[in-house]
């Protein structure tokens, strides 16, 4: 189980939080002007990377607030959580 | 190829055993391939030996960056089963179960496929519509599938607690008898000596590190840690890693990969008779032929590519596990171990050509591909071979997310898979 550091409320166990897949996905602002292709990206297509993945939590069963998170999918070492609406921070290698 | 017979048994046995030769070679790798298979499991394998078998490509390798087998052909809980909802997917699955029902006598190999019975259980009234709806659905596609009462399945499977006051109530059951388990080991092993037998190049421990792609976009061959290997045709059969494989040649798809875990117990006396599954409270059970209860557990919430998985997920399963057999409460667990699935959206697979000529990918099996080995393998190689899929696996392909032609077995389920 890992031990998530909410940026509200601090560490807590992950029993406690949902996960809502990748992060910075925008909705598109005019979904009907999109090509077949580019809703296909929207909805389906997601980076899935063996390494660091930004993406999202909520703390459902404390804050209920969402989150991001950057993760390392190789150890499920947390990098950093950062609230909703900040830019993905840097972190050396 | 030494071939296995009840004769070679009793004359190796005069000889105290000393005769039996390896199985497959340890070739290094050719400078080029008239087919290149990536990822060294059973779906690969298979490939491979159908493409020398059925296709007459022989010149063809399997790169495994590990040991061949060591992935999720050697992780998962080795269940067996067509009984899908949809008309593609039966035609899919059903395939597969026809070609394991001869696999031992084709390969000469035993994979121990034991018809047993899969029985999945109903706890509630959405249960009991979903699997009798299936069960229609599997009647009209030929696929065997039939309801049983509670009592009906604790006959089946005398070990079933079917005390209504549970937390869990059994209130009936699907069964598909022609399901059941196979050695997973024995499979990648089988596959892995047949196709040697037919001049295919099993190389492990040969990680694909790039795609090389020539002028006019397609495949030209594959970096790997062993160097440059040239093909203009390679297929992508790696599970969980299918995602970092294709990136490499800018192919992205609708995958995530999560961890899956299972589980086994100390070895008893024979106890199980067949496989018993329970979607609803994720739990699934069967008894090897060693005498290990082998469980299957859920997927962890977050994508992750560590072959763990959390406690909490085992635990869970476990307690359904004692409630539904009380009799295994004092059971010790050997072994724990997670595999990373990959997962599509609609929970199909994908086995199909890419936007990249000569690129082929066999992936999004999620938690259930290895049911599908033989079939996924000969379909796959008739894909490689003619370019073109087999009307099987026509409807399994990568477009189906843009152009709207889902194969929605997730809804069907009702559950994460």
């Amino acid at each position: 189980m890992l031990i998530i550091p909410c940026p509200y409320c601090g560490e807590r166990p992950e029993l406690e939080f949902s996960y809502g897949g990748q992060a910075h996905i925008d909705r598109p602002l005019a979904p009907s002007d999109l090509s077949d292709e580019e809703w296909n990206s929207y909805l389906y297509v997601r980076a899935n990377p063996k390494g660091r993945h930004a993406e999202r939590w909520r703390h459902i069963h404390g804050c209920a607030r969402f989150f991001n998170a950057v993760r390392d999918t190789r150890t499920d070492h947390i990098l950093a959580t950062y609230k909703v609406g900040e830019p993905e921070p840097e972190i050396p290698a | 190829m030494q071939r296995f017979s009840a004769f070679s048994l009793f004359r190796q046995g005069l000889d105290r055993q000393k005769g039996w030769k390896n199985q497959w070679r340890k070739p290094d790798p050719k400078p080029a391939y008239d087919a290149i298979v990536v990822g060294g499991g059973g779906h690969g394998l298979g490939a491979a030996y159908y493409l020398a078998k059925v296709h007459g490509i022989r010149n063809v390798a399997v790169l495994e960056k590990g040991w061949i087998g060591g992935g999720n052909t050697g992780r998962n809980t080795t269940i067996i089963r067509s009984n899908y909802l949809f008309d593609e997917s039966a035609a899919l699955y059903d395939h597969a179960l026809k070609m394991w029902e001869g696999l031992s006598q084709e390969l000469n190999y035993n994979v121990m496929f034991s018809q047993r019975g899969v029985m999945m259980l109903a706890h509630n009234i959405h249960d009991i519509q979903v699997f009798k709806r299936h069960i229609h659905a599997n009647r009209v596609n030929g696929v065997d599938n039939e309801w049983l009462t509670a009592e009906e399945a604790k006959d089946f499977c005398p070990p079933l607690n079917i005390d209504p006051n549970v937390r869990y109530p059994v209130l009936g059951a699907a069964l598909q008898r022609r399901g059941g388990t196979a050695r997973h080991d024995a499979v990648a092993w089988g596959y892995a000596r047949a196709a040697d037998a037919l001049g295919v190049d099993i190389i492990e421990n040969c990680e694909v590190t790039g795609i090389r792609r020539d002028a006019a976009g397609a495949v030209s061959g594959v970096e790997t840690t062993r160097g440059f290997i040239a093909s203009q045709r390679v297929g992508v059969s790696a599970a969980g890693h299918s995602s970092v494989v294709l990136d490499m040649a800018h192919v992205r798809l609708p995958l995530e990969s999560y961890p899956l875990q299972a589980l086994v117990s100390e070895p008893v006396k024979p106890i199980f008779p067949c496989v018993v599954m329970s979607n609803t409270i994720h739990a699934y059970m069967s008894q090897s032929d060693k005498g290990e209860l082998v469980i299957g557990a859920g997927t962890d919430a977050y994508t992750s590519y560590t072959q763990r998985g959390g406690l909490h997920i085992a635990t869970e399963t476990l307690a359904a596990i004692c409630e539904l057999f009380p009799q295994f409460r004092r059971m010790r667990m050997l072994r724990n171990w997670g595999g990373i699935v990959d997962v599509t959206p609609d929970r199909s697979p994908i086995i199909a050509k890419t936007p990249v000529k000569g690129l082929y990918v066999n992936c999004g099996w999620g938690t259930g591909g290895f049911k599908a080995t033989p079939g996924a393998a000969h379909l796959f190689a008739h894909t490689m071979a003619r370019d073109e899929p087999h009307p099987i696996n026509a409807p399994f392909t990568i477009e189906r997310f843009r152009d709207g032609y889902l194969i929605d077995e997730a809804a069907a389920a009702a559950v994460a898979h």
